[in-house]
Order: C-alpha cells, then structure tokens, then sequence
C-alpha cells in the first residue's frame, strides 16, 4: 500500500496543476467572448463585400483589373493561421492534417502563429514569411500581411493565394477551413452560415448574371479601392476566426483539465483516508495487544 | 414597388428591410436610388444617408464604403453608420481634437498613409457632427 507522504505529495502536485488550468479557463473564458463577437460581428460586412466582388468578377471582362486576372505561375502560396502557444486541445493538429492534404511540392507557405510554423518547418516545407499579429489584433496588424499576399501575388508567379485557418463554430467546434483569397472567388463559407433574413437578397445576383454596372468614378478607380480593403479585410476575419476558435478550444481543454484534476484529487483523497485509517486501526491493535500482554 | 437595403458595418448590421428610396453621399457627389436603378457601384464618402420607409424618412451618418447598387437591392458597406440618437456630441468633438492635434504634430511628407488615415477619422467626425448639429436646428 502506497505510503502516506507520497499520496499527500500527489494530492498536492495535483491541486497545483488544477490551479493553474483553472487559471488558465477563467482567462481564455475572458478573452473567448471577446474574440467570439469580434468574429461574429465582422461575418457580415467581409460576406457581403464577398458577395459584391463576386458579383462584380461576373460582369467584368477579366482583363479590367490585374487582381482578377489568372496569373501564369505555377506555384501556389499558402498563409497558414494558427495560434502562438499550444494547450487548446486538437486545434493545431487538426489545422496541419488539413494543410497537409492541401499542400503539394509547389506550395510555398506564409506563416501566423508559431504552432504550425514549427511544425511545417519541420516537415521541411518551404516557408517563405512569417507574421506576427497581436491578440486580440488590431485592422492595422492584418492591413500589411494582406497587403504583402497582394504584392506576391502581382508578381505572378503564384496561380493562387489561398489561406488555411480554423472557423469558427460554436465554443465546441472548429472546422480546419482552406479559403482562395486570389483570385477572387465565392466565399464557401456563406453557404454554411446561415443569415437571418437574407434568403432574398442572397439570391437575386444568381438569377440574374448579366449587369452592366455603371461605375463612379470609373471602373478602375472603384476596383482600386474595393480590391485592397476586400484583401485586407478577409485576412483580418479569418485571423479573427481562428483567434474566437484558438480561445474556444483552449477554454474547453483547460475545463476539461481541471474537472480531471478535481475528479483526481477527489480519488487520491479517498485512498488517503482509506490509507489513514488503516494505519491508525493497525496501531490501535498494536497498542491493544501490548496492553494485554502486560497485564 | 419597394426596394430592399442593407447598411454594414465591420461591426454589425446596421440597417436590413424594404425603403421606398435612399440618398447616400457618393464619392462623386449625392445620389438617389430610387427602385429599378440601373446597377451602380461606387465610392462612398463620409456624410449623410437618407432613406425612406414607411413613409418617415431616417437619417444615419455614414463613414466611407462602398454601394452596390442594383434594380432590386442596394448594399452599403461602410466603417461606419450611426443615428442622430447614437451619436454623442461631446466623445466625436473630443475624437476630432485629438484627430487634428495628430495631424498637426506628424509630417505628412513622411506618413502619407498616416495622414490619410487621420483625415478619414476626421471626415468621419464631421459627417457624425454635421447630422446631430441639424437634427438641433429642426
């Protein structure tokens, strides 16, 4: 029977750890509210600006704007979004399974968070740049990395830019999610967001494919100015979107850490009476039989 | 025959329902949508947005976007949109001091895209001003 000092050892080793995750919860439970409304909340504007892009590539002749244009380049870039530090469950693996299906021998990879970097570097991928980007991130954090992608993909040399990050469920799930943010092509995402009220709107660009749009100023002043705040802004929600799922995962996997913990402390403090008390019978009886032998 | 509107912000939506027509101040002046326009996209500066439903005309201070406008539907898409109730004077007068004391401090040869971003936060402020200041002398 495990001795006395060793289980008290334990129990305390444990409730330290619990400390500690329960710490942790009570953080990520903070920072995940936050980092939920913030994506939440962007959902509809980088939809619709989606929705308008979309619907402006099919009434424009491709050559009108050099982001619409398909590029001759063989490579594809890739901008992986993971978190900085790990303890959140399965979300970075998750994350790098995915990438891995998706990458091939031509894909050059552009980092956030440290997580997936360390883990692509290993697999010996080639990664060209890496971004910081603070937390909760400002729009001023995502504007130059969307603004790199944009640079990158000018130089022609990349068919596509695509993008890899978790979205955003609910605090219980996140989806591993590839997006194409270049060239422009309909978000995926919209269809598996449902919006209250919007049935009608959504379709009308379906049914009706042929507009001559009248642009004001001109065609080239409107694209210049929606093309990089559209990039900009999708780079700043799917940041977003991994950032609400980095928290929601982490809040999930430090609770459930903790309730193991308690449960744990719970067993060991029951071994430890059982221990006790046997110890104290034990001499009882020892002390019992001295007596009766003395008299 | 009604017309169908949609005002967002990277914060919410603002505004989502059937108007009878809409003035918003285009980058090239204002301009009225009425239903059946001919699709339209343009630049949208920060002022004022007006449109009617139900009869009653409602009034928002917009901040700068884009419009997509179409015979059925119009989207606006802009970093700000806000009513004469949610506007508080003093915070927007207070935001636009700071706004200009910024300006004057940076020099504009070296941060252009600062300077940009400043007087955009400025505009912002008038359109907000522009609308509560109205709405008093009504």
């Amino acid at each position: 029977m495990a001795n006395l000092r060793d289980i008290r050892r334990r129990i305390k080793s444990v409730k330290n750890t619990s400390q500690i995750t329960k710490a942790m919860q009570l953080v990520a439970a903070a920072k995940m509210k936050k980092a939920q409304d913030q994506a939440l909340s962007g959902r509809d504007y980088a939809d619709r600006l989606n929705r308008v892009l979309v619907d402006l590539k099919e009434n424009l002749s491709e050559e009108e704007h050099v982001l619409l244009k398909q590029p001759a380049g063989k490579k594809e870039l890739l901008l992986v979004i993971s978190t900085d530090k790990g303890l959140c469950g399965g979300l970075n693996t998750n994350l790098l399974k995915r990438v891995k299906a998706e990458i091939g021998d031509d894909t050059e990879v552009v980092t956030v968070g440290r997580k997936l970097r360390l883990s692509l570097g290993k697999l010996g991928q080639n990664i060209v740049s890496d971004w910081e980007v603070a937390d909760p991130t400002p729009f001023a954090d995502a504007k130059p990395l969307g603004g790199y992608l944009t640079d990158q993909f000018l130089t022609g040399e990349y068919s596509s830019v695509k993008v890899a990050f978790t979205n955003f469920e609910t605090t219980l799930t996140q989806t591993p999610w590839i997006q194409q943010l270049l060239p422009v092509e309909e978000s995926k995402l919209a269809e598996k967001r449902s919006y209250e009220g919007m049935g009608e709107g959504a379709e009308v660009g379906e049914t009706d494919q042929s507009r001559d749009y009248i642009f004001e100023p001109d065609t080239e002043g409107v694209l210049d100015r929606l093309l990089p705040l559209y990039l900009n802004y999708q780079v700043y929600q799917m940041i977003l979107e991994a950032r609400a799922s980095e928290h929601s995962a982490r809040m999930v996997a430090m609770k459930a850490a903790t309730d193991n913990a308690e449960q744990m402390i719970k067993d060991l403090t029951l071994e430890y009476n059982k221990v006790r008390q046997a110890a104290i019978t034990s001499e009882l009886l020892e002390i019992t039989t001295a007596m009766k032998a003395m008299e | 025959m009604p017309e169908l509107l949609e005002i967002v912000t990277p914060e919410r939506k603002v505004f989502s329902g059937e108007v009878e027509n809409v003035y918003l101040p285009g980058s090239e002046g204002e301009l009225g949508a009425l239903p059946g326009h001919a699709p339209l996209v343009t630049g949208v500066s920060p002022g004022e947005l007006r449109y009617k439903v139900d009869g009653k005309i409602e009034e928002l201070a917009i901040g700068s976007g884009f419009a997509e406008v179409t015979q059925e539907k119009i989207t606006i898409l802009a970093d700000l949109a806000v009513s004469d109730s949610e506007i508080d004077e003093k915070k927007v007068e207070e935001a636009m001091k700071r706004a200009e004391e910024s300006l004057a401090k940076i020099d504009s040869s070296d941060n252009a895209e600062e300077v940009a971003a400043i007087q955009a936060s400025i505009s912002k402020s008038m359109a907000q001003l522009n609308l509560k200041r109205k709405r008093r002398r009504v």
